[in-house]
């Protein structure tokens, strides 16, 4: 479904986020499930940490040289019988996937999964216009028959447990008998495959995302858990492979290279279960394989990143390793960021494609704990993006009027150390000795942001300067 | 005795000049831990001063307002030129200089080549002591069982782990049980405990939950802003937990009141 923006609301959204006990439930196993797979898988690699640079020396190389990158790509595809479409936003991409599966008089669309088309808000496109669209992956799956959006952008349906998916498949699938028994997963997945098998056998045009994009044989790079994807892209007439521009690696040996670090810093696998090169059509000589192949290319802002400091956004792979490190992600979950990508990447996308009045919210919500960057597979300095648009909502003068008074008062003081010193001097007196008899404050003014969940401890009196000045004068004293 | 080794302790003819970096907070709200760091250094064999001083601009830098950033990054470059070190009992005011002040000056040759002068003698407490000075013990007595925080940007800026808890483990009576998530935030980050209340409280919330877990009855780190935080929510929790700069332990200081606790009259 596509997605309304309620990135300004995120105080709003957290607050809901934090009161929902089923979701916390579920956010408490995200840290747990993928933060010690990370680690084992990173530390049995020795040579994982040049990996990383490689990968970043890789995405920086091609980021450089996109265009030539994307006109070799071109050319590829299209030698191997391919379509390469340019879209310039997510209006024109949704057109162009709209007008082919017309042409193939399309009625069901199986989809891999892919955060692009969430992005251009797809699959609500596609119903309007009569086309059904059938996620795949089993989490797309589970958020469309719910009509949600996903949480993550490797596991779209963290957020939710398996009570919930039972119910949810006793509601939509009502042809099966009511007393089958779903209590755990494996029935749960057995009845999605039985469901999926038979709409993958009707589409008429499959849409997965990609991974990669390989300009030197013009081939789309697909990794999957399920095998969902390679059902997606070889059963129907057509093909439809969404990506946006960064997708690009020069060649195979690069994308290979990038497939080490991808799973290792998603989830700890060595490599995927399913990882799937598709160059063009079926040819002549195959036994299967969809008989067009086209390729939609979205830019939606991109190309805007490449200019200036927010490129290096254009390195991720799509991992999810920073969400999965991220305290405020494990506490709120993904729905609260308010539209298609949440945690650190989130934050620092989503302003470049909304528009940082309406995305602002997001990189403020950070700690700067700088775990993300820590973990990042391609070396994205996460915090340092995120205060970029800090500037840039500073600059535009969109921080929030209280918040930016406060920074006004404080800077005022603290440039001026003749004033700082002495008023400092007065204020810790005087709170000093309001805190006196229980050395901290339960409620403060001005400081209800605090003192709302925690206590406020009571200075213990003179500055630390100004003590150690009159400790060196006695000192100097005595010694005279 | 405190010790050391290796040849940091004896390669300064005089000396080493330390500027002491104290921070806001501890300037206004916990002078005990500017002491304690004073005495460290000291016993390091270190001349310690303490040039007039507001604020890093970390603050301001992190609202995005760089131009109070570069305003205080020049006020802090010009009052502690003269040091051969700059030391902070921070990681974050530390790592904010260290780390951030040149980029504050880009486009400005001059001020750039300034401050990265000033950024290579910069150093968090803990770590100048042992990776400095050599330092590998401490003549110090606490009783009691002590857990330690990771602070954010100490560990992941500075690389400030091991260093800690190798002095800590020559306190007398001291054991050290390690929390679960020693090294996750505890939810302080600046202005962002009070722009974002509720995310910062589920974040502290679990924090205190492992500090509960890990049966210490102190708990330390390096950085007062996360100490506050931890000590503000443990108490309004109702814990007992006494909350101290690790400073404070290593130099022996550690029979004052704990972090929010009253002085016994
Ligand atoms: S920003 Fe880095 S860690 Fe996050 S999803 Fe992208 S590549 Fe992975």
């Amino acid at each position: 479904m596509s997605i309304a923006i309620t990135s300004p609301q995120l105080k709003e959204n957290a607050a809901e986020a934090l009161k929902d006990a089923q979701l916390q439930e579920a956010l408490a196993k995200v840290g747990p499930g993928f933060i010690g797979k990370r680690a084992a898988a990173a530390a049995a690699m020795p040579e994982f940490d040049a990996l990383r640079d490689s990968a970043r020396d890789i995405k920086n190389h091609t980021l450089a040289h996109l265009d030539l990158y994307l006109e070799r790509f071109e050319e590829k595809v299209r030698e191997a019988g391919g379509h390469v479409h340019y879209a310039v936003d997510a209006a024109d991409a949704r057109a162009i996937i709209t007008d082919i599966c017309k042409r193939l008089s399309a009625k069901t669309v199986t989809k891999g999964k892919s955060m692009i088309s969430e992005e251009i808000g797809l699959n609500d496109h596609l119903e309007a216009q009569g086309i059904i669209p059938v996620e795949t992956d089993l989490g797309e799956y589970l958020i469309q028959i719910r009509h949600e959006t996903p949480s993550h952008i490797i596991a779209p349906a963290i957020h939710l447990n398996k009570r919930q998916v039972e119910a949810d498949f006793r509601r939509v699938h009502t042809d099966l008998p009511a007393d089958r028994d779903l209590t755990e997963p494996t029935s749960l997945l057995a009845e999605a495959r039985g469901e999926l098998r038979q709409k993958f056998l009707v589409a008429d045009v499959g849409i997965t995302g990609a991974n990669f994009l390989i300009a030197e044989t013009g081939t789309s790079v697909l990794v999957t858990n399920e095998g969902n994807g390679d059902l997606t892209q070889t059963l129907p007439k057509a093909h439809i492979v969404l990506a946006s521009l960064e997708k690009l690696v020069p060649t195979l040996e690069d994308a290979t290279q990038l497939l080490r670090v991808l799973a290792r810093s998603a989830t700890g696998q060595d490599m995927s279960v399913y990882t799937t090169f598709s160059t063009g059509p079926r040819r002549p000589q195959d036994g299967d394989g969809p008989g067009e192949y086209h390729v939609v290319l979205l830019d939606n802002g991109r190309s805007a990143m490449l200019e200036g400091e927010l490129r290096e956004m254009l390195r991720c792979i799509r991992c999810g390793a920073c969400m999965n490190h991220c305290p405020v992600y494990h506490a709120i979950g993904g729905h609260a960021y308010g539209w298609v990508y949440p945690g650190p990447m989130g934050s620092v996308l989503t302003p470049s494609l909304i528009g940082v009045e309406k995305g602002a919210n997001l990189p403020n919500a950070s700690t700067f704990c700088g775990r993300c960057e820590e973990v990042c597979p391609v070396r994205i300095p996460l915090p340092k993006l995120m205060r970029h648009w800090r500037e840039k909502e500073f600059e535009r003068h969109l921080t929030p009027a209280p918040q930016r008074y406060g920074l006004k008062v404080w800077s005022f003081f603290a440039t001026r150390g003749w004033l700082y010193r002495p008023a400092t001097r007065l204020a810790m007196a005087a709170l000093s000795l309001l805190g006196r008899s229980k050395g901290r404050f339960s409620s403060l003014p001005l400081a209800g942001g605090w003192t709302k969940y925690r206590d406020f401890p009571a200075p213990e009196g003179d500055t630390f300067q100004a003590q150690w000045r009159a400790r060196k004068a006695s000192s100097r004293s005595n010694a005279a | 005795m405190t010790s050391f080794t290796g040849p940091a302790s004896s390669a300064h003819a005089r000396p080493p000049r330390v500027g002491l970096f104290c921070t806001c907070l501890v300037d206004t709200l916990r002078p005990s831990v500017g002491f304690a760091a004073a005495k460290l250094l000291e016993e390091a064999g270190c001349e310690v001063d303490v040039p007039r001083q507001t604020c890093c601009g970390q603050p301001a830098f992190n609202s995005g307002d760089r131009a109070t950033a570069r305003a205080l990054a020049e006020q802090t470059i010009a009052a502690f030129e003269s040091f051969d070190y700059v030391v902070a009992p921070s990681g974050s005011c530390a790592g904010m200089m260290k780390t951030h002040y040149a980029e504050l000056f880009a486009g400005e040759p001059d001020g750039m080549i300034r401050a990265e002068h000033f950024c290579a003698k910069v150093y968090e407490l803990v770590s100048f002591l042992v990776d400095v000075m050599g330092m590998t013990s401490v003549t110090a007595r606490y009783e009691g069982v002590a857990t330690y925080h990771d602070s954010c940007s100490g560990l992941r800026e500075l690389k400030v782990k091991d260093q800690p808890r190798t002095l800590l483990a020559s306190v007398e009576g001291l054991t050290l049980n390690e929390m679960a998530d020693a090294d996750t935030c505890c939810g302080f980050g600046g202005t962002f405990c009070v722009k974002y209340p509720d995310i910062s409280n589920a974040i502290v919330g679990k924090k205190a939950d492992n500090v509960v877990a890990s049966g210490a009855d102190t708990l330390l780190a390096g950085d007062l802003g996360c100490l506050m935080n931890m000590a503000g929510k443990l108490q309004r929790e109702g814990h007992q937990i006494a909350v101290r700069h690790v400073a404070e332990v290593l130099a022996g200081m550690g029979d004052g009141p704990a972090i929010g606790v009253a002085k016994k009259d």
